[in-house]
C-alpha cells in the first residue's frame, strides 16, 4: 500500500501530532466509553471503575496494531496491563485519521509507524494529568509522585487512576508531556500477551457476520460471470421458491437475494436464471493477458528508474539473461468473506456494522448511496476476520455494494449482507496479474554489469478518488516498488513501467508491488550471482545500498549456518528484501516433496523493524508472512478461461496452504533503537525467492513463473 | 427469527441436544447446522468459512467428535449431542484453550474456533499426537494468516498439561 502514501517530507510536515488529539467536545465522543469521566484526548478514556480504555483508530484484521497502540499508550501511562481495554474509533478523520494518509485507514504496514510518537504523546498526557491531579489532591509538587502499574504514590499515599479519574477531567491538558526515555519502557519492547487472544480462542470475539439485530435479513449476491457485466433479465421464480427467501433484487453488480437465514440466500442465489450483459465485459483469458503483456514487455515503457547506461553495459557484457516472469491474479480470501450489517437509525442516519479498512472513506460510500448525511451516520467497527489488503478497495466498491443491497430493499430492515466464499473467490479484487522482463549482463570479471527491467500491469489506483496518491509522473508505486530504487545499487540500472488496461478489478494484496518485484530481483541475483562465480552473501553484501539491509542478511546467514553444505537431498535458499521500511532476511531449507513440489521443513527469518514495540507480534507477523507468502508461491493462482471466467471458486480449487505444509520458522529480530516501522507485510517478499532459490539448486530448474504448481514448472 | 417458520409440509422439528441442553429447530430439516447456530440459535462461535467442508472455520462436536457442521444437515443430528465453542468443557478443552492464549495463537482469530475444536477432538482420541499425527488431523482446518506453527506447540502443550484426562 505504500502507493498511498505521502513522502517523508510530507510526514514531517504534517507534524503538530498534539493537534489532531484535542477533542471538540464531549458529546462527539459520547458513543465511546460513554461512562468515563476523564477522558484527556481521542485515545485514553479513564473511568471510576479504574478501567483505561484505549481508542484504537486501526481496524484489527490479525497483524495485533490494537495491542499496538494499547501497549504504546499503557506505558507512557504507567498503567497495568490488566487495566486495558481496546475500542474501536468511530469514523472521524479529524481525531483519526492515519497520519501517512490524511484519511482513517489501516494499510502499508503503516498503523505503528504512523502512530507511534501520537500514541506515545496520548499516554503521556493523561499520565501527567493524572500526577497533576494527585500533586494538588495532596499537596506535594508533581516531582514527588511515581505511577507504576496503574498506581500512582507519593510516600505511603498511593491511588489509583479511578480514584483521580474525576479530578484529572477538571486539569488543562500539558502542552508538550514528557516522554520516557526508552530505558523507562515497562511494555514497549518486552513481550506481552495481545489484548484479543482470549475472545479469539473461546469463539466470544464478535465479527461482522456475527452481529445480529432485531428483524435482520440476510442477503446473498450472485455477480456475472465476467468482470464488468450487468444484469439483465432476471428470471427469479425458482429462488422466490424457496422457503425462506423474501425479496429478490437487482443492483449494478449483481443480483440479490434476501432470505430468513444466509443459507436460504446463498440457496435463492443459486437459483436464479440471469441474462447478463457482457458487451463492456472483461472476456480475455489469463493466458491472453500474459501473452499481450509479455509483448508489451518487449518495449521500454515509462521510465522509473534510470542510473548508467544499461544498453551500453549490456551490449558490452561477456554472459547475459533475458528473463520473463509471469505473476498470476491472486485472491486474498480471509476467512471472514466480505460483509457488512447497514441499517437506518433514529437520527435519519444509517448505522453500518463492518471491518472497515478506510473507515470515513467506507461510510461515506454508504451514506452516499443510502442518501444519508455522514455525520447523522455511525460506524460500529467490528474484528475482521482477516484482510491482507482484501478490505481496502479505492472505490470503496464492497461499502457501496453492501449499501445498494440495502437500499434496494428499501431499508426495510436490517440487512446482512455476506459473500459466499465461491462470490468471494471469483469477485475479484486480485492482485493484479504481473509480467516482468528483466536483460542482465555479467561483465568479464563476473560482476553484475547491467539490469534492464520492464514491469507490465494495470494500476488499481488509476481513475479512483487516490490516483492522486498513487501515481505520481505516471509511475504506479505499487507496480515498481522494490524494483526501482530498491535495495540494490546497479552501476547500470532501468527499471521501465506499463500501465495496460484490464477490467478485472485489482487491489492492494499483502506485500503489493513486493510480492512479484522482490522475487524477480532476488531469483534473478541469485542466478547471476551464481553465473559469475560469486558467494551468495558476499555478492548480496557487495551490491546492497543499506547497513540495515545487510544487518539482517548477514545474521540470518548465521543463525542457518547458510554456507555450510546442507543434509543429502536438501538445500538452502536465501533472500533479503526491504518492504514499508522494515528489511527481513530469509533462508528456506527444502528438499522436494512428494507431489514434486517444494517441500519446505524450515525458515530462518531475520527482520529489523526497529524497535519492536511487542516482539512476539513481531515473530508471530514474520510466521504468517511466511505461510501467507509460502502457500501462494507454491500452489494458489486465480486463472481466467475463455470468455473470462474465474476457474477457481472456493478452498478446493484455490489451494491454501495447510498445517502439514507449514515449516518450522527460527524469526531473530534485530536489537534497534530506530522508530518502530511495520511487519504485517514484509514477512511475505523473501519466501517466495528464498524457496525458489533452493529449489534452482537443487533440482537446476529455474522458476518464472508462479506458481510453483503450475504445469510449467513440472 | 423473524421470517423462520414451517415452511413445507415435510418439515419436521428436529430435536437434539446443544451444549448440554435439549434444543428443537423447527425448520427444513435440510438446514446445515452451521447456519441452524448462527443464523436461529444464534451462537456464532461457529463459523462459515467455505460452506463445502474444506476449511474447517465450523468444525463442531458431534457426540464427541469433530464434525463440520457447513455440510452436516441439522436432521441427520436429531437425538445426537452438538458441542460448539461455547458449550465445550472439561480437561482437555480447558488445556487446549489455555494453550492457545498463552502463546497467543490468533491472528485474525475467525478460524480458531475451528482449530480448537479440532484439536480438543484430536486430543480427546489421542492424547500424546506425534507431529504426524497432528498434521493428518488438523489438514482439514485452514488458517489463511498462518498460525499453523502456534497451533501446532498449542497442542504439544495442552497434551502435556491435559495428560490424556479426557
Amino acid at each position: 500500500m505504500n502507493a498511498m502514501l505521502p513522502t517523508r517530507r510530507q510526514v514531517l510536515a504534517g507534524g503538530g501530532l498534539l493537534i489532531g488529539l484535542m477533542l471538540p467536545g464531549r458529546g462527539a465522543m459520547g458513543k465511546v466509553a460513554a461512562t468515563a469521566p476523564f477522558r484527556p484526548n481521542a485515545f485514553v478514556r479513564v473511568g471510576t471503575d479504574n478501567l483505561v480504555t484505549v481508542i484504537a483508530k486501526h481496524i484489527e484484521f490479525g497483524q495485533g496494531p490494537a495491542t499496538g497502540v494499547a501497549t504504546v499508550i499503557a506505558d507512557e501511562l504507567d498503567a497495568d496491563w490488566g487495566q486495558i481495554r481496546v475500542e474501536f474509533a468511530p469514523a472521524n478523520d479529524p481525531l483519526y485519521k492515519n497520519n501517512m494518509f490524511g484519511t482513517m485507514g489501516t494499510g502499508g504496514s503503516s498503523a505503528m509507524k504512523e502512530s507511534w510518537m501520537q500514541m506515545r504523546n496520548a499516554g503521556a498526557s493523561a499520565r501527567a494529568m493524572l500526577v497533576e491531579a494527585a500533586a494538588r489532591r495532596w499537596g506535594v509538587p508533581a516531582g514527588a509522585i511515581s505511577v507504576s502499574k496503574g498506581v500512582v504514590s507519593a510516600g505511603a499515599r498511593q491511588a489509583t487512576f479511578g480514584e483521580l479519574a474525576a479530578d484529572a477531567a477538571t486539569l488543562p491538558m500539558p502542552e508538550k508531556p514528557v516522554l520516557k526515555t526508552p530505558d523507562k519502557f515497562t511494555l514497549i519492547g518486552k513481550p506481552g500477551h495481545k489484548i484479543d487472544s482470549r475472545m479469539k480462542t473461546d469463539g466470544s470475539a464478535i465479527f461482522t457476520m456475527d452481529v445480529q439485530r432485531p428483524g435482520m435479513v440476510h442477503s446473498a449476491i450472485r455477480r456475472p460471470p465476467a468482470f464488468g457485466g450487468t444484469p439483465g433479465k432476471v428470471v427469479d421464480a425458482g429462488a422466490r421458491a424457496i422457503p425462506g427467501v423474501i425479496d429478490v433484487q437487482p443492483i449494478a453488480t449483481g443480483v440479490v437475494v434476501y432470505a430468513k437465514d444466509t443459507w436460504s440466500a446463498q440457496r435463492g442465489v443459486a437459483a436464479l436464471e440471469v441474462d447478463w450483459d457482457l458487451s463492456k465485459a472483461e472476456t480475455r483469458s489469463s493466458e491472453q493477458m500474459f501473452a499481450s503483456y509479455a509483448e508489451t514487455a518487449r518495449t521500454p515503457g515509462r521510465q522509473a528508474e534510470l542510473s548508467g547506461d544499461p544498453a551500453a553495459a549490456l551490449s558490452g557484457a561477456t554472459r547475459k539473461i533475458d528473463a520473463t516472469y509471469y505473476f498470476p491474479f491472486l485472491a486474498h480470501a480471509p476467512m471472514e468473506t466480505m460483509d457488512c450489517v447497514i441499517e437506518k437509525n433514529a437520527d435519519g442516519g444509517v448505522d453500518a456494522y463492518m471491518g472497515a479498512q478506510f473507515q470515513v472513506g467506507d461510510m461515506r460510500a454508504i451514506c452516499a448511496v443510502a442518501g444519508v448525511p455522514f455525520e447523522k451516520s455511525n460506524l460500529k467497527q467490528q474484528y475482521a476476520g482477516g484482510s491482507f489488503g482484501r478490505r481496502a478497495t479505492p472505490t470503496m466498491a464492497d461499502s457501496v455494494e453492501a449499501a445498494s443491497a440495502a437500499k434496494a430493499f428499501g431499508f426495510k430492515a436490517p440487512i446482512k449482507h455476506v459473500a459466499s466464499r465461491e462470490a468471494d473467490i471469483t469477485g475479484g479484487h486480485y492482485r493484479p496479474l504481473t509480467v516482468h522482463r528483466v536483460q542482465a549482463g555479467l561483465d568479464a570479471a563476473g560482476d553484475i554489469a547491467a539490469w534492464d527491467q520492464v514491469i507490465v500491469a494495470q494500476s488499481f489506483v488509476a481513475g479512483t478518488p487516490m490516483e492522486q496518491m498513487g501515481l505520481r509522473n505516471g509511475i504506479d508505486a505499487a507496480l515498481v516498488e522494490g524494483a526501482a530504487h530498491g535495495d540494490y545499487g546497479f552501476a547500470h540500472h532501468r527499471v521501465g513501467q506499463h500501465i495496460v488496461p484490464n477490467g478485472v478489478p485489482t487491489l492492494w494484496w499483502r506485500s503489493v508491488g513486493h510480492t512479484h518485484t522482490a522475487f524477480v530481483k532476488e531469483t534473478l541475483v541469485d542466478e547471476l550471482l551464481t553465473m559469475g562465480g560469486k558467494d551468495l552473501v558476499e555478492g548480496r553484501l557487495a551490491l546492497l545500498k543499506e547497513e540495515r539491509a545487510k544487518g539482517v542478511l548477514r545474521r540470518v546467514a548465521a543463525m542457518s549456518s547458510f554456507g555450510a553444505a546442507p543434509a543429502k537431498g536438501r538445500a538452502k535458499g536465501i533472500a533479503v528484501h526491504k518492504s514499508f521500511d522494515s528489511y527481513v532476511a530469509q533462508v528456506a531449507e527444502i528438499s522436494v516433496g512428494a507431489d514434486g513440489l517444494p517441500k519446505v521443513h524450515k525458515v530462518w527469518c531475520a527482520v529489523d523493524c526497529g524497535l519492536a514495540i511487542n516482539p512476539d507480534v513481531v515473530r508471530a507477523q514474520m510466521e504468517g508472512g511466511i505461510g501467507f507468502g509460502l502457500g501462494h508461491a507454491l500452489y494458489a493462482e486465480i486463472s481466467l478461461g475463455e470468455g473470462g471466467k474465474v476457474q477457481q471458486s472456493n478452498f478446493d480449487t484455490y489451494r491454501s496452504l495447510r498445517i502439514g505444509e507449514m515449516p518450522e520458522v527460527d524469526v531473530a529480530i534485530i536489537d534497534s533503537a530506530e522508530p518502530p516501522t511495520g511487519v504485517g507485510e514484509p514477512g511475505v517478499p523473501p519466501i517466495a525467492p528464498a524457496v525458489a532459490n533452493a529449489w534452482r539448486k537443487l533440482t537446476g530448474k529455474t522458476v518464472r513463473r508462479l506458481p510453483f504448481a503450475h504445469g510449467d514448472n513440472a | 427469527m423473524g421470517w423462520a417458520g414451517r415452511n413445507r409440509e415435510r418439515d419436521v422439528a428436529t430435536e437434539f441436544v446443544l451444549n448440554g441442553k435439549t434444543t428443537t429447530f423447527d425448520g427444513d430439516p435440510d438446514t446445515p447446522l452451521l447456519w441452524v447456530l448462527r443464523d436461529h440459535i444464534g451462537l456464532t462461535g461457529t463459523k462459515y468459512g467455505c460452506g463445502v467442508a474444506q476449511c474447517g472455520a465450523c468444525t463442531v462436536h458431534l457426540d464427541g467428535k469433530n464434525r463440520r457442521s457447513c455440510v452436516t444437515p441439522v436432521g441427520i443430528v436429531s437425538g445426537q449431542s452438538v458441542t460448539t465453542i461455547e458449550g465445550v468443557a472439561g480437561n482437555t478443552a480447558e488445556a487446549v484453550k489455555a494453550a492457545w492464549v498463552n502463546i497467543d495463537v490468533p491472528q485474525c482469530g475467525f478460524c480458531q474456533s475451528g482449530q480448537v475444536m479440532s484439536a480438543i477432538g484430536l486430543l480427546t482420541i489421542e492424547p500424546h499426537p506425534s507431529d504426524d499425527a497432528i498434521d493428518a488431523a488438523m489438514a482439514g482446518n485452514i488458517c489463511r494468516c498462518a498460525t499453523y506453527v502456534r497451533i501446532k506447540q498449542a497442542i504439544k502443550d495442552a497434551a502435556g498439561v491435559a495428560g490424556g484426562r479426557a
